[in-house]
């Protein structure tokens, strides 16, 4: 089987599969759990000055698909409401009784120089292996100045990383906050202040829904809610864009970079490893089935690698970072037109009544005798969306075969009809 | 209706047993299950499942409304194509219809969504707190209905929305028609037919009369005279025979007797029960027959058949139904000699074994018998004679032994009209029957408004 270990940033773990920080990782009894259920490492949950936060009750709010099936879970819920000295006692004794597992505490105090300067030896005491840096919690926390109100300042992130790196030894990993414009600037700002590597995305600003006969948001709190922080499979677009983005900028080449975001399968981890990242973080699929899910993930990973020739995680780890550019970029000369099997399609009409009224008019309808519709390209009408291939509820029945143009590669910046193209 | 059995024993099984086996074969969905399989609907376009529902049922839509916890919304647009949806839901053949054409029930998958259930479940639990159906103003329009089955019930309520006055002619004591005294008691249970038919009348404009036959003390002329239009919907009345010496004898009867008498009946326990049976027939009569049978504590039911499997009208799920209620099934049998005791009562049928020579149905010249305390012929219905005696419905075209209509249900008559299974169009189903009901109220309607506005 493949090898799945990994040295990120200095860290090593043996396997790239890392609980986030966050309730799973509140405290020993958890994290134990999580070791031996075979988690590669975990970020403890942040650790703040005394006296802790005080959490409210409810926390949890979520967006459901079809039957019940959770989307994304927004969450209320604070750093850490456990004293600082009790945290510290259980990360010495878990590290100690786990050496091999990665072992990171996440942190979050207020952006003085002094009490970085107070815990961060503490933290390092404990025989952790890293640190990272919360700048990225965006409910309660940014109201008192910490969190993403840091993360959303490029020189605060600079300048904090910078006293992190000052007064501690340890690899030093950035989370950013994705309620920004531009990921890079904050990641930018993380290798400016000499970070080990950026860990992203914390979660995002949201409302998951509303009680219409209340009329209170969820989740509710007595009779009023908050936006929380988004997390789970829907924010995995979101977080993978912004992992690209990171990989490809140029002035932020090499940083390593510790992709989450929706990660519940192996196949999200190696779509996160494949856009650059060294480890991945995850969280909300283990708060859905439990730690156990950690043996299914490896599995999957290490026989897709096994299958692909990949011995270890180094050997695709960005590979499909060179193929992600800018729109401009992209080969206007490329046409895919989609084909529909008839064997395997089952007449819904799905594709027809979404290209007919959304797209351009490119599947054809025919009645047939027994009351059913035969469903066909117009080759010359089809533009290539993929629109119908998603519609389609059949696996594999929709292809977009690509099309011999017999025409060169050609870009928006070579492309004649651009009145803005580059002179050649 | 059930004295040619009279001799009989009653059943062992206490009133309440008994009441038990006569419950829902089919136990309605939970709100969740409900919430699950909505979920699987894929909301198809120009979706196969309306095209195969005779009644044009918004299917993917009322399954939407069902998903997006519309219950209201769900039924409303059951009931606007279809006003006996709840009965339509639970006596559909949907194994034949939508949920046949479901494309779930592709080869890969070969689950359809269940939208019969799910139409029920719409239904059960939408409450309105008035009728849904609000009527257009008064026309001044009288139409007589003759029938108070699902085509009579359907054309009425239609007619009343548009704002005509209707009377509705009916031979038995309460309306509904085979939902009333025809189905098969754990498909339709409790008073659910009364029910519908209440709901139904809630639009208001609909005046039924009981105790009125056509052919009888009612005739085509004279309602042709007083109303503006007539539907006739008067189902399939007569009893085919089986064309056999005795067949008058204690002991046999037609099936569709007894299962009006076991619908009405409040206390099963006290239904003429025959230890041994036999059905001759193959459809869903037939089953129904078997079944109940079978359920009333019948240890030996038989149900034979001159044709094979595959020549059954019950589909394969009804067949399902017999077998797991310990119907055995005969095919290549018909019925030669009805056998009878000393007293002159049933003791049971000679059969002649049949097979297919050159594609016609033929003796083999080997025969068999089977004991039984009854035998119930389940051979199908035909059209009642004496109810077009009158000079004016004598005149109607027919077709076979059935009003002959065109696809606005017109007969040959001006102004009268009819549907259901007295006609010779489409299957001989309650939701054929709807929709025939529906279409002669629209064309109905069309014809005199057109008049009015020519006028």
């Amino acid at each position: 089987m493949a090898d799945l270990s990994i040295e990120f940033a200095g860290i090593k773990a043996p396997n790239p599969f890392w609980l986030a920080s966050a309730p799973p990782t509140d405290k020993a009894y958890n994290v134990v759990r999580a070791f031996e259920a075979g988690w590669g490492g975990v970020v403890w949950k942040t650790l703040g000055e005394d006296p802790a936060a005080v959490n409210v009750s409810s926390r949890y709010s979520a967006h459901y698909g079809a039957n019940r099936v959770v989307q994304g879970i927004n969450n209320i819920e604070l750093i850490t409401d456990r004293s600082l000295e009790i945290n510290l006692r259980e990360i010495t004794q878990v590290k100690r009784d786990w050496p091999d597992r990665a072992l990171i505490v996440s942190l979050m105090v207020p952006c003085e120089e002094n009490a970085w300067k107070f815990i961060l030896p503490l933290v390092e005491a404990t025989g952790a292996d890293g640190i990272e840096l919360n700048f990225g919690c965006p409910h309660g926390m940014p109201e008192r100045g910490m969190g993403a109100a840091v993360g959303q300042v490029p020189e605060y992130v600079e300048m904090v990383t910078r006293w992190c790196k000052a007064y501690c030894s340890l690899p030093v990993i950035v989370k950013l906050t994705p309620n920004i414009t531009d990921i890079r600037q904050s990641a930018r700002a993380a290798h400016r202040g000499g970070a080990d590597a950026v860990s992203l995305i914390n979660t995002i600003n949201s409302i998951t829904s509303v009680d219409l006969e209340r009329m209170v948001a969820h989740p509710i709190v007595g009779d009023q809610s908050t936006h929380g922080g988004y997390c789970g499979s829907a924010v995995k677009p979101i977080a993978l864009n912004m992992v690209a983005e990171i990989a490809r900028d140029p002035a932020t080449h090499g940083l390593p970079i510790c992709g989450i975001g929706g990660i519940g399968s192996w196949r999200d981890a190696a779509e996160f490893i494949a856009l650059g990242s060294g480890a991945v973080q995850v969280c909300t699929a283990a708060m859905l089935h439990g730690f156990r899910i950690v043996e299914d993930m490896k599995d999957g990973l290490a026989r897709w690698m096994d299958q692909h020739g990949h011995r270890s995680l180094e050997a695709f780890r960005g590979q499909a970072v060179e193929h992600t550019t800018d729109w401009k970029y992209l080969d206007i000369n490329y046409k895919s037109i989609a084909h529909i099997d008839p064997q395997t399609c089952i007449g819904c009409g799905r594709c027809h009544i979404a290209c007919e009224d959304t797209s351009h008019q490119a599947i054809a309808s025919t009645p047939a005798a027994d009351g059913t519709h035969v469903y066909q390209v117009i080759e010359e009408e089809c533009v290539g969306c993929n629109l119908c291939q998603i519609t389609c509820p059949v696996q594999d029945c929709i292809e977009m075969v690509a099309q011999d143009t017999g025409k060169p590669y050609l870009n928006w910046t070579q492309d004649p009809r651009n009145p803005y193209r580059e002179a050649s | 209706m059930t004295d040619p059995l009279n001799h009989l024993p009653r059943p062992q099984a206490r009133a309440d047993q008994l009441a038990e086996r006569f419950s829902d074969l089919a136990p309605p969905l939970t709100a969740r299950q409900a919430a699950v399989e909505s979920a699987r609907c894929l909301y198809c376009y120009d979706a196969p499942c309306i095209n195969a529902c005779p009644s044009e049922i918004d299917i993917p839509s009322f399954i939407h409304r069902i998903s997006d916890e519309n219950l209201q919304g769900a039924a409303q647009r059951i009931l606007s194509a279809n006003i006996l949806g709840g009965s339509c839901a639970r006596v559909c053949p949907t194994e034949i219809l939508c949920q046949q054409a479901c494309v779930r029930n592709n080869a890969q998958e070969c689950a359809p969504v269940l939208i019969g259930q799910l139409q029920r479940y719409a239904l059960d639990n939408a409450h309105f707190t008035e009728h849904p159906f609000r009527r257009s103003p008064a026309t001044g329009k009288r139409i007589a209905v003759v029938g108070a089955g699902p085509a009579g019930l359907s054309c009425a309520h239609r007619l009343a929305l548009h704002g005509h006055e209707v009377v509705v002619f009916e031979a038995s004591d309460k309306p509904g028609g085979l939902n009333e005294y025809g189905i098969a008691r754990y498909k339709l249970v409790d008073d659910y037919a009364q029910r519908e038919v209440a709901f139904l009348l809630g639009i208001g404009g609909i005046e039924i009369r009981h105790g009125q036959r056509l052919g009888g003390n009612l005739s085509l002329a004279s309602l042709r005279e007083q109303y503006d239009a007539v539907f006739l919907g008067l189902g399939l009345n007569a009893v085919r025979a089986l064309g056999l010496p005795d067949e008058h004898a204690p002991g046999l009867l037609p099936a569709t007797h007894y299962i009006r008498e076991l619908r009405q009946a409040d206390d099963l326990s006290q239904l003429p029960l025959a230890d041994r049976c036999l059905v001759i027939g193959a459809g869903n009569t037939a089953i129904d027959m078997a079944v109940q049978m079978s359920r009333l504590g019948a240890r030996d039911v038989n149900l034979v058949y001159r044709r094979g499997h595959a020549d059954m009208g019950a589909t394969d799920h009804e067949q399902a139904i017999a077998k797991a209620n310990q119907v055995r099934l005969h095919t290549w049998a018909r019925p030669d000699t009805v056998l009878l005791n000393e007293a002159g009562q049933v003791r049971g049928m000679r059969f002649a074994r049949t097979t297919l020579a050159e594609g016609r149905l033929s003796d083999t010249g080997e025969t068999f018998e089977l004991a039984a305390d009854a035998i119930f012929k389940a051979i199908g219905q035909g059209f009642d004679d004496a109810s077009l005696a009158d000079p004016a419905a004598a005149q109607l075209a027919r077709e076979g032994e059935r009003i002959r209509v065109d696809a606005h249900m017109r007969t040959s008559l001006p102004g009268v009209y009819a549907g259901g299974d007295c006609t010779a169009l489409g299957q001989d189903l309650t939701v054929q029957a709807v929709q025939h009901g529906k279409l002669a109220a629209e064309a109905i309607h069309a014809q005199l408004m057109t008049n009015v506005e020519a006028a």
